[in-house]
């Protein structure tokens, strides 16, 4: 992308009028040989629309087809809806559906009368089927060439309509799993701030253990839901894109705010921030989960579960106020703390539970991994400014994996 | 699949069950001039969706009322039935394109091969047969590559009577070795298992047409099962000398299609148009002897089977025997199998028929029989006469 500035004389500030123009020219130049490739590929590419190379391979093979069923919704008794996405390289038709092997009329939603999805493209299938609360049922799309995709409702249930009563149970479920731990988490503080800086370290180090854990959970999370998501659209790569981008962009935040040092009164309470929002995402992406695998009728929430998650959740807590130990910030912080890390766990399972995607839960998860990762450099520079042995010095050692082991062990309650 | 048939044998009552709006729009299909063989035919789909619904396969009625949706599942041509069917497939179970197969065709189409008669005055029958291979439509819009006997599946049914000197000119027009074995009683080396016919080449089949019976033939060129599935068969029928009391007369080849290749049937049928007969009955006379050659080509199940409702039918087991029949009205067949059944339909209404595994029902293989009162010999399935 040429930048109309760097061609204008004033643009380069230092240098003499004289030589302007010369670095003008040289800066054209640069310009050109970045693009000559790039025209190049353009030319390329024309060429192949026009010419079709590759039309001799293709003929001799049946279209590739993909179809992905991202979800089934029941949203009443005697109706079923399937949303599909096409992840393949070829538009597909959907010539037929079955329902536990046996054929049943559809209607596809939108102007789609001939049944094509395009490349990329979604459609919904809407059908009369008297499905049966609480049994299983098995989904096949019959493609015109004969192929078929399937998917499995584990459970049929009627799916959640985003009224009060379904929202409130979410808020409840996000508030019990997510906001109440991390606030009773918090509340280690006053603790923390009574014991020595060797002692903090040990927490700090704790505190690693934990997201460590969360940060390999999560991402581990992401690659098993990105299983679900159309080839097209590359889960893995969604991943990759997610971690990365959220590592990045709080590793930027943090350089702003450390480079402006002199006006930030509580360095170590940028890093809290900046957990807390790591772990917001995180939560977010656990929300997601539980939304739709509660929707989709996948798990049942029985209070264990849920006092699984809290047990969980409340070490989040910890991790955030250790890094803030040695300060006294104003106590009003560890409510705004609270509320970024938990509340997100109540958006998610509205998000999850009203219109789950499995692209969406993948890009989340991977965003609450690499803002973890961001979070754990962050904390264990803190560790090694403080302390000369860092990370490594036996009690900080012994801290880091106790942080872990916590982090399994409450991690076996959770069984969904 | 409930006995539904059974209760809806009154057809005086038929019409209490056809809603108003029904009736409506079968007014408007008058109002808009079609043929009075069309509107009987939307009359006979009105009466196909009352069975279904006293069958058990019930739509919402409060949603088909005001949800636009299922207005859009409608045929254009505003038959009923369409609308109430949902357990069906979408579209019209004619097959389209150019040179289509047509099912209902089949249902009464016996190729007696071109006739000439020998010096020694035996009938001698001659048919060409070429395989070749062709995508075919199984169910609406679902295509399958097959491999076919004339451009068709099942391929034409040949029939003679015993005795005959049959001579079956085979041409390979397709991709693989292909052969046709014949079952019935003949010479070895005209079975059809050896010499495999290499594509662009041909072979003569040439044997006496015995015993009598309903028979059947297909490729028997390895891997067996692919040759079969992908639709080189057909029925081989060889009529007694002194022939059968007239009837109206079908053939029903069950088959089915693995259309993704994973030795499983995605579609059943009889004669490969899944649903064809649900949305366009048989039509027989009440009363009438009607007859149906059954053969089983089914792959890859063990079994398939034909289940009559509101009636009970003899079965003349592979067609061998005039004088020794069973009364059901349920007959399994393993592959290869096949019977001549016969009935007379006593009460006027659709009686439905399929496949007593509900599973291949529900996959394509069931239809209706229309028995009309007082039906003209001309008119519905047409009667074979002997001699």
């Amino acid at each position: 992308m040429a930048d109309p500035k760097g061609l204008e004389p004033g643009s380069n500030r230092d240098a003499p009028a004289g030589e302007t123009a010369g670095e003008t020219a040289g800066a054209g130049r640069r310009w050109l040989l970045g693009l000559f490739p790039l025209v190049l590929l353009a030319g390329l590419i024309a060429v192949f629309l026009q010419v079709d190379p590759t039309s001799v391979l293709r003929t001799a093979f049946p279209p590739v087809e993909e179809l992905t069923i991202e979800r089934v919704t029941l949203p009443e008794p005697g109706r079923m809806r399937i949303h599909i996405v096409n992840g393949g390289p070829d538009p597909v038709t959907v010539a037929q559906v079955q329902v536990d092997e046996a054929y049943w009329r559809f209607e596809m939603e939108g102007e789609r009368t001939d049944r094509t999805i395009p490349r990329l493209g979604r459609a919904t299938l809407e059908l009369n089927y008297p499905w049966v609360e609480g049994e299983p049922h098995e989904i096949a799309l019959l493609t015109s060439t004969g192929l078929t995709f399937t998917h499995e409702i584990a459970v049929a249930t009627v799916t959640p309509q985003p009224n009060a009563r379904y929202l409130g149970t979410f808020a409840l479920l996000g508030l019990y799993a997510g906001v109440i731990p991390v606030i009773l988490g918090l509340l280690w503080y006053p603790f923390l701030r009574q014991i020595d800086s060797k002692w903090i370290h040990f927490f700090l180090s704790l505190t690693i253990g934990l997201l460590v854990f969360l940060a390999v959970d999560a991402l581990d999370e992401a690659f098993e839901v990105s299983e679900a998501v159309p080839g097209a659209f590359q889960g893995v790569g969604l991943i990759a894109l997610g971690v990365a981008g959220a590592l990045l962009a709080l590793r930027a935040l943090a350089g702003a705010r450390t480079s402006s040092d002199s006006r930030n009164r509580h360095p170590a309470l940028t890093v809290a921030y900046l957990i807390a929002i790591g772990i917001g995402l995180h939560n977010l992406g656990e929300g997601l989960a539980i939304g739709a695998a509660y929707a989709l009728g996948e798990i049942a929430l029985g209070s264990f579960l849920v006092i699984g998650f809290a047990l969980h959740n409340t070490t989040e807590g910890l991790a955030i106020v250790a890094p803030m130990a040695s300060e006294r910030p104003p106590l009003w912080h560890l409510g705004v703390l609270g509320a970024i890390a938990g509340v997100p766990t109540i958006l998610g399972a509205w998000i999850g539970g009203f219109s789950y995607s499995p692209m969406a839960a993948t890009l989340f998860l991977a965003l609450g991994a690499g803002a973890i990762l961001q979070v754990v450099i962050e904390v264990g520079r803190l560790i090694q400014r403080g302390q000369p042995g860092g990370l490594f010095a036996p009690l900080n050692a012994v801290g880091l994996g106790l942080g872990l082991l916590i982090m399994y062990a409450t991690a076996l309650l959770v069984v969904a | 699949m409930t006995d539904a048939g059974s209760s809806d044998s009154g057809g005086g009552r038929r019409p209490e069950r056809m809603s108003r709006r029904d009736w409506l729009r079968l007014g408007a299909a008058g109002v808009a001039g079609m043929s009075g063989a069309t509107v009987l035919e939307l009359a006979a789909r009105s009466r196909a969706a009352a069975a279904m619904t006293t069958a058990g396969i019930q739509v919402p009625q409060e949603h088909s009322a005001d949800d636009g949706h299922l207005h859009a599942l409608r045929r254009p041509n505003g038959a009923p039935a369409e609308s109430q069917l949902s357990m069906s497939v979408v579209g019209d179970t004619a097959p389209s394109g150019p040179d289509a197969f047509d099912p209902g065709g089949f249902l009464t189409d016996f190729d007696f091969g071109e006739t000439s008669t020998r010096a020694d005055g035996r009938t001698v029958r001659e048919w060409e047969i070429v395989a070749v291979d062709r995508e075919i439509e199984v169910a609406p819009g679902v295509w399958f590559p097959a491999w076919t006997y004339n451009g068709q599946v099942p391929g034409p049914t040949l029939r003679c009577t015993q005795g005959d000197i049959l001579r079956v000119r085979f041409q390979n027009a397709g991709s693989h070795p292909h052969t046709i074995h014949f079952h019935g009683t003949h010479p070895p080396e005209m079975d059809g298992v050896e010499p495999i016919v290499s594509p662009g080449e041909q072979f003569t089949y040439e044997f006496e047409a015995k015993p009598f019976g309903l028979h059947l033939y297909h490729c028997h060129t390895i891997p067996l099962k692919r040759h079969i599935h992908k639709g080189l068969y057909g029925a081989f029928i060889v009529d007694p000398p002194e022939g059968r009391t007239p009837a109206r007369e079908m053939i029903m080849v069950m088959n089915g299609f693995d259309t993704n290749f994973d030795g499983d049937n995605e579609i059943y049928a009889v004669n490969t148009a899944a649903f064809y007969h649900q949305t366009h009955p048989i039509q027989v006379g009440v009363g009438d002897l009607c007859r149906v050659y059954l053969v089983n080509l089914t792959e890859f199940d063990p079994i398939n089977s034909f289940h009559l409702h509101a009636g009970m039918f003899r079965v003349y087991r592979t067609g061998t025997r005039l004088d020794h029949y069973e009364l059901t009205d349920t007959i399994m067949t393993c592959q290869g199998e096949r019977h001549v059944l016969e009935f007379e339909l006593e009460h006027a209404g659709l009686h439905m028929f399929h496949a007593h595994q509900s599973e291949f029902a529900e996959l394509g293989w069931m239809g209706f029989f229309d028995a009309v009162p007082l039906l003209a010999a001309s008119d519905g399935v047409p009667v074979h006469r002997y001699g």
